[in-house]
Formats: structure tokens, C-alpha cells, sequence
């Protein structure tokens, strides 16, 4: 018995292995088709000019002739206000990440290395903040917003994002790492507080800050329902809301490969900062992060 | 000594601050607007105080559309999701050529504009009378003989089918994303010791991997189950945002709609149904908790 073992093992091995492994790639490529087909008819037809898009019955794996008229048109045409959405998006995202991030430094520092009353009672409460549904608390923020006269304006769309538990524990963890010894050495110099906090804290948590900041922006980018409810002002709009305004009532109606190309221009930042930054991001997802 | 501690206050001022302000008054806000009946924007007062708001919620016939349109999706794209994922996952842990670039590319859906991506999605299976064209998934559909379909404006199980679709695609990324995780850190050892034993590769799946695997298997089942019930934006990019015409709204689009926009100016209403809402969740998590640790147990018992 134990003698035929090992042999029966390895032919299973090499004959049925070669066959699963040829499966496995096959299901892979598969899906990876399955997850590269929306991006790769966005680009094409995003080339495609509207007459011969029209005259399509069955759409064209590959653009018979090949145009940029539809790039120009979002870029150069002022009637189309997509570099105004985007303008608006880059500016809230920095806007919003760079706040945050101050408010979150200062409360995950209090919690990692000052000491004071309640601080255990303090932190639960916050952690306990992470189960509450935004959809629960969106209602009573739209009311607050409305009646301070801050719908259509740009506080309004950033104030209630500022601050989030989550990161604010995440940092908090990243703080604890750094050892009591440096902290105890600062105060001896007469180091106070704060510049501890600035000189040290902060470039040895440099990684965690950027992974933060990083998920912030591309939770800023996408974000659909606060903007949608808040403004009404195209001045305002931003790339979620304005792809929407773009189909619904604007040239997308009937210009699919001018919208196509106006989708492969909100795509694209975000697909390159997830290829510089790969390996980040995909770390700080796994830590916690959700597709809201 | 005191003035330490009031220094540590003044770090945590900002997010107590914006905290306080923006998720624990709404958070007793929307109880209160809940029990005020015949609250709207433009009157501001309330004629009573009761459960009205909810009766007339669960009477309305938009919520009882959206409440069936969210828990089939649910239904659907919560098991199928993770079994993919599962699948998927498998497969990558088992390869060492081309594994990074699958995991990349799997990756994309999570960092994509969910608006803009749905545009597309609603491009390849739309299917355009007026014009003839018949969109890309159709143009497959007819190349195999089948009739073709508006999945977009046409019967509602196309509609659906296309709305779990997209939702898998948005939800897969953070789903391999764990599953590979967890997978890599299965020790070895058990794996080398089943080799040994000539233990059949669906036993060793069943033995050894699930097991272990098992508690990120129930995260991602309590994640996904949050996730899918608050669906809202995903329909929005297919259908757009007249959900209620188009018979695809969800809770949270109801809770929005009742908000804002045409059919808006009731904060009490939208409360309601946001409330309903949160408790439908809280069941589902606490019965999943309830599962987990039943089936831990049951582990435990009969290995012992």
C-alpha cells in the first residue's frame, strides 16, 4: 500500500494535472475577458465617429476608420462642460482628503499617545460610529446642509466627509508602532507635543498616511449620492453626477461614442493611480476597505 | 496633569466636532423625523406623533416594488458573488505564471467610476429600435441563434439579470482581493501532511481549506449582504435615475427619491424607510453571526 502511494500520486500529477492547470487558465483568462470587455468597447468606441456609429446595425469590434474628433469635441467644444466636472472633482477630492487628513492625524495622535480621562470610553464610542449606515444619517445632513444656505456650494458637498472612524483607528494602529523610547527621548529634548507629532509621528507612519489618502481620493472621485442631492448647479456638478446629466439630458443621448470617450477620460485617472500605486491600494482595500 | 488631558481634547476636537455634528445628531434625527407624522419641507411642522410614517411606507406601492427589486438582488448576487470569488480564487492560488497580472486586472472593476462604467454596461446590452442597432450582447445572443433581448427597457428578469451582472462585476475585485488573502495564509504544513497521506484533492478542499477560510467566508457573506441591500448608484447608471418608471428602484433609491428631486419633500417618509431599512440589515447580520457560530460549534464538536 504505502509503496504505491507516492507512484499513483504523481501520475495523477503530471496527466490530470497538465489538464487542470490548462482549466484553471482557461476559467482565469476567462474572467479576466469578462472584467477587460467593458473598458476595451469603451475605448473603441470612444474612436468611432458618430456617423459611422450610427450606421452600425451590429457594432464593430474594431473602428473601421479611426477618430479623435470626439476627444477634441469634450476639450475644445465649451458647450460640453466635462472639464468643468472634472475640474470640480480634482478640486474636492484634494480639498476633502487634505482636511481629513489633518482631523484624523490630530484624533488618531490623541488616541495612540496622550493620555486623559475617558479615553477608553472615547475610542469605543468612535468604533462604534463604524456601524452606522451613511443612508441613515444622509437625511437629517441634507436637512442641516439645506438650512445653512450651503447647497450648491462647495462646503457644503465637503463637510460632512471630512472625518472618517475608520481611518482615524487604522492611523491610530500605525502611531502605536512607533516605539514609547522615541517619544520618551523627544520629551526629555523639550520636544513638544505637536512638533513630535509633525517631525516624527508622521514620516514614520508615511505609509499608512499615503494609503489613506489614496483611498480617499478614489472614494472622492466616485462619489455619487451627497453630490447629487446637494447640487442642483452645473457649476458644481461632479464627474459621477455630470456623466449622468451628460446622458440624460445631454449629447450623450444621441452622441454614444462622444459620451464613450468622455467615460475613458473619467476612468483614466484612476486606472493610472491604481498602476502607480498597485500594491498600496490593494492593501489598504484588504484592510478594511468596502465598495460603499 | 489636567492640563494633559485637556490637550488630548483639543486634538479630538475637530473629529468630535464634524462627528457629532454630521453622524450622532442625524443618527437621533432620523428616529425623531420617523415618528413625526405629516412632517414635509414646505409645511415644517408635524400634526402628530405615531407610527404613521411607516404604515404608509409599507403600504406604498414603490416600496413594496423596491423592497422586492433589492431583495432579489440580494438573493442573487450575494451567493454568487462569493462563490465566484471562491472559484476564482482558487484558481489564482494554484498558479505561479501570469498571477499578478490577473490579480491586477481583477482588480479594476474596484477603482472604476460605478456611473461611468454603468454607462458602458448599458451600452453593450442595449438594444436600440429606432435606430436598428442591436448592441454588442445581443449581436452575440443572435450569432448563436437565440431572439434578442432589451435587457435595458424591456421585461423585467432582463433587467434584473443585467443589474446582478453589473453589481457582480462592481463586487468581485474585494472578494478575490480577501479569498486569495486568506488563501495564502493557510499553512502549508496541512497541505503537505494530506499530500502525504494521498488525501483526494476535494477532501483536502473540504478538510482543510474551507475550514480554515471559513471565517473570511462569513465576512465576505456579512460585507456583501450590507453592501447589496444598500444597491443604488449600480441601477442608477443602468436605468437611470427615474427608477420608479423604470420598476428597478431599491430601498435606498426610495429613501432618496422621498428626499429630494420630484417626488421629494418628505424627510419623514425617506426616515422611515431608512429605518426599515437598518433593521432589515441588523436581522440579516445578527442571523448570519447566529450561523457562523452555530457551525463553528458543530466544527468543534465533531472533530472532538
Amino acid at each position: 500500500m504505502r509503496d504505491r502511494h507516492p507512484k499513483d500520486l504523481k501520475k495523477q500529477y503530471t496527466f490530470g494535472g497538465i489538464a487542470g492547470k490548462a482549466g484553471v487558465y482557461f476559467m482565469l483568462a476567462l474572467w479576466a475577458l469578462m472584467v477587460l470587455f467593458p473598458f476595451y468597447f469603451m475605448i473603441i468606441t470612444s474612436f468611432k465617429s458618430y456617423g459611422s456609429y450610427s450606421a452600425e446595425i451590429t457594432p464593430a469590434i474594431v473602428p473601421k476608420t479611426w477618430t479623435v474628433a470626439n476627444y477634441s469635441s469634450l476639450f475644445g467644444d465649451s458647450s460640453v462642460p466635462l472639464p468643468r466636472y472634472l475640474l470640480n472633482t480634482a478640486f474636492f477630492a484634494i480639498v476633502t482628503t487634505a482636511i481629513m487628513v489633518v482631523v484624523i492625524v490630530l484624533a488618531a495622535f490623541a488616541f495612540a499617545r496622550l493620555s486623559f480621562r475617558g479615553k477608553n470610553i472615547v475610542f469605543v464610542l468612535f468604533l462604534s460610529l463604524m456601524m452606522i449606515p451613511s443612508e441613515l444619517v444622509i437625511i437629517t445632513n441634507f436637512v442641516t446642509i439645506t438650512d445653512l444656505n450651503l447647497r450648491n456650494t462647495y462646503l457644503g458637498l465637503i463637510l460632512p466627509s471630512v472625518t472618517s472612524v475608520f481611518y482615524i483607528y487604522l492611523l491610530k494602529e500605525s502611531f502605536e508602532l512607533v516605539p514609547d523610547e522615541v517619544y520618551k527621548a523627544a520629551k526629555v529634548d523639550g520636544t513638544s507635543d505637536f512638533k513630535f507629532l509633525i517631525r516624527i509621528m508622521v514620516p514614520m507612519s508615511k505609509s499608512t498616511i499615503i494609503t489613506v489618502i489614496i483611498l480617499k481620493v478614489i472614494e472622492c472621485w466616485n462619489s455619487y449620492v451627497w453630490p447629487r442631492l446637494i447640487t442642483r448647479d452645473p457649476d458644481h456638478f461632479l464627474v459621477s453626477q455630470g456623466i449622468q446629466e451628460i446622458r440624460e439630458n445631454g449629447f450623450g443621448k444621441e452622441n454614444v461614442p462622444a459620451m464613450m470617450a468622455a467615460v475613458v477620460i473619467i476612468s483614466v485617472p484612476l486606472i493610472v493611480l491604481f498602476l502607480i500605486f498597485r500594491r498600496k491600494i490593494m492593501e489598504g482595500v484588504s484592510r478594511g476597505g468596502t465598495k460603499g | 496633569m489636567k492640563k494633559f488631558g485637556l490637550k488630548a481634547w483639543l486634538y479630538l476636537l475637530p473629529a468630535i466636532l464634524f462627528l457629532v455634528v454630521f453622524m450622532v445628531y442625524p443618527l437621533i434625527d432620523v428616529v425623531i423625523y420617523s415618528f413625526e407624522e405629516g412632517f414635509t419641507t414646505t409645511s415644517q411642522t408635524a400634526t402628530g406623533v405615531g407610527i404613521g410614517n411607516f404604515s404608509t411606507v409599507l403600504r406604498d406601492p414603490y416600496f413594496i416594488q423596491a423592497l422586492k427589486n433589492t431583495f432579489v438582488l440580494v438573493a442573487i448576487t450575494v451567493p454568487v458573488s462569493t462563490g465566484l470569488a471562491l472559484l476564482i480564487s482558487l484558481g489564482l492560488s494554484s498558479i505561479k505564471k501570469l498571477r499578478e497580472f490577473f490579480q491586477t486586472v481583477y482588480f479594476l472593476p474596484y477603482v472604476t467610476n460605478t456611473l461611468a462604467v454603468g454607462l458602458v454596461f448599458m451600452m453593450l446590452f442595449n438594444k436600440n429600435e429606432s435606430s436598428g442597432s442591436v448592441g454588442m450582447i445581443n449581436t452575440f445572443i443572435r450569432f448563436f441563434g437565440g431572439p434578442t433581448i432589451d435587457f435595458i427597457n424591456g421585461p423585467y428578469w432582463a433587467k434584473m439579470l443585467v443589474l446582478c451582472l453589473y453589481t457582480v462585476w462592481i463586487v468581485l475585485p474585494f472578494k478575490i482581493l480577501i479569498l486569495t488573502s486568506a488563501l495564502a495564509s493557510v499553512k502549508k504544513d496541512y497541505y503537505n501532511a494530506a499530500k502525504v497521506d494521498g488525501t483526494s484533492k476535494f477532501r483536502t478542499f473540504t478538510h482543510i481549506t474551507l475550514p480554515m477560510i471559513s471565517p473570511m467566508l462569513f465576512y465576505l457573506f456579512i460585507t456583501g449582504f450590507i453592501g447589496a441591500f444598500k444597491a443604488y448608484s449600480d441601477a442608477v447608471a443602468l436605468f437611470g435615475t427615474k427608477l420608479n418608471e423604470a420598476g428597478m428602484n431599491t430601498i435606498v433609491g426610495y429613501v432618496y427619491d422621498k428626499l429630494y428631486g420630484d417626488s421629494g419633500g418628505y424627510p419623514s417618509y425617506a426616515s422611515a424607510a431608512a429605518l426599515i431599512l437598518f433593521f432589515i440589515i441588523l436581522t440579516i447580520t445578527v442571523i448570519n453571526l447566529i450561523v457562523r457560530n452555530k457551525l463553528t460549534y458543530k466544527g468543534g464538536g465533531g472533530r472532538a
